[in-house]
């Protein structure tokens, strides 16, 4: 396993703290982190050690450790910026340590676009107090004043001329106490050198000659290849099965059953048969070869077409309110003019190109993981109880992921590996096929949305009145409840920023009828595509220009606070002093998307532009698309921008691909059928007919502005993907004046 | 017994000759920059060149490549050389990184047989291979530039490069 093992921590240790590096980490002193008053110069493997960040080995080598996946994100990269640039080491010597799951990381779940926001301020604490114990070490040699020494890449200069290496000061700095926290003198933002640039990603070469490793690269030339059938509906389970032909097919070795999970489905396996076998192929061979009764459950009538009526009727009735101002209901009743409208967005697979895969080795008092994890946290706890073990002797080492989305948040096919190692006692390697991960993913809630507003003499809204109502995240962990957790509600519903002195936002009760699941953005996709696309409808029922009057219904620059109106909301668990729903970001990125597209000029006949805006995860964006729809229906997305307002962005080329590919991604939501279901059995199972945007569905050209800003940092890999289906149904309803209400777009340009 | 050249270097195979190439250079000779996306042909991950030609390798096999020469990303170039993957670097174009393997063997096959090809060509051969992370906009980019540099030094000839990696 060469090839991998140089990524685990077990090597960092060896490699550079036995022989004498300088070793910082941070600890947690409850929930805000502290600097970690001590240097180990004997780091142990025990749960009381510091959380090792960076280690600066004796022969100048900046070790810095990577505790979030990377999935795209370059998140590798941006740890390693903050800290290089704080503590002003030369990037040709850093190297980054991809971090095992361990609790004394803090929080590892690589979710809710948060690693920057929770982690740039202890990192850059990290590397200024490496630079300032260089600076220290220096002087102390030197026996002069602190002041009289500065450090710059990897060299600290005294005001005479003569210079020290940090390598040369490693052994000396052992012995220097690292400062408080808020001793440490932080760069100013003129001095970053690293930070806030486009520099190229850690991983850019291996990828490109084809060295990355990811979960399925992990060599251990003796795992056996396992591949599962699982119960094809939610809650069902193995009546039988025949495994006589399975394993009579050369290279089979083994079949096992894999219990049905108990309770709520939280990240526990499906259940199902196992193929063990001694590679992949045969382990194909031997899948088709094995025949399973299945005894399906209470989910077995699930029906997408009867699902959806259900969802339309509920937001056709009054329900639960989750935020009131005024008397949107009084004043609506009253209203003789009013716009109406229902929509509708089914339910879809994360499909990261890397279906899920992982390796496992179970050992009598540990198991070893490998996995494309976005929460190796999840894997240890999930493995753990899979296998009857403490949490804390589960080994999760995280490897590359092919694309997340949120599907490798739920770590249930690492316990798939782990429980097979158990019964076979070699290692696994569970390698899920595209169809599995369509047909067995936690799906993006199916939802339906009612909304109703009217209108003052000027067109603006003076009631606005809306209703949602999709199967609930929440069900994941709490079987059978049908009610979304605030914190599902707060993805674009309760926050929405429509300046109105009467609103009323209601939720409806919905049963999950199968596993569900974060997807990019969560239910801000379809919030987002609903309230964007009224706000286009009512623009154009007043006659205004879209963009006009988009900027007029989120109103004047203002700071908003929803649980004034005691809305249950926690503003992504973001300080709202810090990341307070400041509409004028939201306007400005507004200004900035229409400008950039040039909004206003004369576009030929079957051409429309359409703009979009939303605030998610502290973060603003808004996107404008130009589309060509033909007169028989045919759609070509021409080109798009976007403004992004994230706060302080570490990497600006990241920033903009996170962007491009956000955009692409909810591109998705309104071009795929979607995820349908009928018996409780999902119909899609490949990329040939769950489609997925091609290079022949996207603009060639995704023109993207980062906006400079210094306000703390937000967001990214998931904001830029609710406003795309939106501003791209604008883009069409300007183009040839049809609406959609309901994804996907499928046939209806053709009627 | 088959027989092939792969990378530069004479392999012999004696096992399943249904087993897909992809299984075999995953499974057998750990060449693992080819990927598994979908198994049916419909993503192009496991793009590698037969004879110099972009084929998916989940869906071909082994028996389909006796005699024939194949090239995986590993001996498309000794360390990168490429000017596909230069491209790539230049235009910072893979997130994760999964399905660009593919990609690029696409892009050089496409390169190798026209040089200097259009826009529309270039979103025709590609359309075929899928990036979830949606890297597409930088894809074309980058096989513009590639164009450039290919068309100014002539064809890129697989069997001439590459070592085993
Ligand atoms: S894995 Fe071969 S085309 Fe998808
Ligand atoms: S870069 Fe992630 S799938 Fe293409």
């Amino acid at each position: 396993m060469s090839k991998y093992f140089d990524l685990t921590r077990r090597n960092f240790l060896k490699s550079s703290a036995a022989v004498g590096a300088l070793v910082l980490g941070t600890c947690f002193a409850g929930a805000a982190p502290r600097m970690m008053a001590g240097v180990l110069t004997k780091p142990s493997e025990s749960s009381k050690e510091a959380n090792l960040f960076v280690a600066l080995r004796p022969d100048g080598i900046v070790e810095i450790t990577c505790h979030r996946s990377e999935m795209g994100q370059q998140i590798r990269t941006a740890i390693a910026q903050i800290v290089a640039d704080e503590m002003e080491a030369s990037w040709d010597k850093v190297v980054v340590i991809q971090a095992k799951g361990d609790l004394k990381y803090g929080d590892q779940n690589t979710d809710g676009s948060r690693s920057i926001r929770y982690n740039m301020q202890r990192l850059r604490e990290m590397g200024a107090s490496v630079r300032h114990m260089m600076r220290q070490a220096a002087a102390t040699r030197w026996n002069v004043s602190l002041d009289e020494c500065s450090a710059e890449q990897h060299i600290v200069t005294h005001s005479s001329g003569k210079t020290l290496t940090y390598a040369e000061l490693v052994s000396d700095a052992l012995n220097i106490t690292p400062p408080e926290t808020d001793k440490i003198p932080l760069k100013k933002r003129s001095e970053w050198r690293y930070i806030n640039t486009a520099m190229a990603h850690i991983d850019l070469k291996d990828i490109v000659t084809g060295k990355a490793t990811f979960a399925a690269d992990v060599l251990e030339p003796n795992a056996h290849i396992a591949m599962i059938i699982r119960p094809p509906v939610v809650g069902g389970k193995v009546k039988s099965f025949d495994a006589k032909a399975a394993k009579a097919i050369d290279g089979v070795i083994d079949v096992i059953e894999i219990p049905a999970p108990k309770g709520a489905p939280v990240f526990q396996p499906k259940g199902g048969i196992a193929i063990v076998a001694k590679n992949t192929w045969a382990a194909m061979k031997g899948r088709r070869a094995l025949s399973i009764t299945w005894d399906d459950g209470k989910n077995g009538d699930y029906n997408s077409e009867a699902f959806k009526a259900s969802l339309l009727a509920t937001v056709a009735t009054p329900q639960k309110s989750v935020r009131e101002i005024g008397d949107a209901v009084n004043t609506l009743a009253k209203a003789n003019d009013k716009l109406v409208a229902d929509y509708y967005a089914p339910h879809l697979a994360q499909a990261p190109m890397e279906p899920p895969c992982a390796t496992a080795m179970y050992y009598k008092d540990r198991v070893d993981v490998w996995a494309a994890t976005q929460n190796p946290q999840a894997d240890m706890e999930t493995v753990g109880s899979m296998v009857g073990m403490a949490k804390e002797k589960i080994n999760v080492h995280v490897t590359l992921l092919g694309g997340g989305f949120g599907r490798k948040s739920k770590p249930d096919f690492s316990a798939e590996a782990a429980y097979i190692s158990m019964k076979t006692g070699h290692a696994i390697r569970v390698q899920w096929t595209r169809e599995d991960d369509i047909q067995h993913a936690f799906y993006h809630a199916v939802s339906a949305q009612h909304i109703e507003a009217s209108f003052d003499k000027n067109g603006a809204i003076d009631a606005y009145l809306h209703r949602t109502a999709f199967s609930p995240l929440a069900s994941t962990f709490i079987q059978d409840t049908t009610r979304p957790l605030s914190a599902e509600l707060r993805l674009g519903f309760t926050d929405n920023p429509i300046n109105t002195p009467n609103m009323k936002l209601e939720n409806g009760a919905a049963p999950a009828k199968t596993r569900v699941g974060w997807m990019r953005s969560v239910s801000n996709v379809f919030h987002a595509f609903a309230i964007q696309s009224f706000i286009a409808e009512a623009a154009h029922k007043a006659g205004r220009d879209q963009k006009d009057y988009l900027l007029e219904t989120i109103g004047p620059d203002r700071i908003v606070d929803v649980t004034e109106e005691k809305a249950d909301y926690d503003n992504y668990g973001g300080d709202k002093a810090v990341y307070p729903l400041d509409i004028s970001r939201l306007r400005h990125v507004i200004e900035k998307a229409a400008e950039m597209s040039g909004w206003g000029r004369k576009l030929p006949k079957g051409r429309g532009l359409g703009i979009a805006a939303h605030r998610s995860f502290l973060t603003y964006v808004a996107t404008v698309v130009e589309v060509e729809v033909s007169n028989s229906g045919d759609l070509k997305i021409i080109k798009s921008w976007a403004s992004i307002d994230a706060g302080t962005v570490v990497n600006t080329d990241t920033v903009k691909n996170q962007v491009q590919g956000g955009s692409i991604y909810g591109l998705t939501a309104a071009i795929s059928e979607g995820i349908t279901f009928d018996k409780g059995r999902v119909q899609q199972s490949n990329f040939h007919d769950y489609r997925v945007p091609r290079m022949s569905d996207c603009p060639l050209e995704i023109e993207v502005e980062v906006v400079q800003s210094d306000a703390a940092p937000a967001g990214v890999g998931e904001p830029p993907t609710p406003v795309y289906a939106p501003a791209l149904c604008n883009a069409i309803f300007a183009a040839c004046g049809k609406r959609i209400r309901q994804l996907p777009i499928g046939d209806q340009l053709r009627t | 017994m088959i027989t092939f050249t792969l990378n530069g270097k004479i392999r012999e195979f004696a096992g399943d000759p249904t087993t897909p190439v992809l299984w075999y250079l995953r499974d057998e000779v750990q060449l693992t920059g080819p990927k598994f996306g979908c198994g049916m042909g419909q993503c192009g991950a496991c793009t590698i060149h037969l004879n110099g030609v972009a084929q998916r390798s989940c869906i071909l096999p082994i028996a389909a490549i006796s005699g024939s020469k194949i090239t995986t990303i590993e001996g498309l170039s000794d360390d990168g050389e490429h000017a596909v993957q230069q491209a790539w670097i230049e235009h910072k174009v893979p997130q994760c990184g999964f399905c660009q393997c593919g990609q690029m063997m696409q892009a050089a096959s496409l390169l190798a047989s026209n040089p200097t090809p259009s826009d529309d060509e270039i979103v025709q051969s590609m359309s075929g291979n899928i990036c979830r992370c949606g890297t597409y906009p930088r894809i074309h980019k980058a096989i513009k530039s590639a164009s450039k540099v290919m068309a100014s030094v002539g064809y890129y000839v697989p069997e001439k490069t590459g070592e085993e990696a």
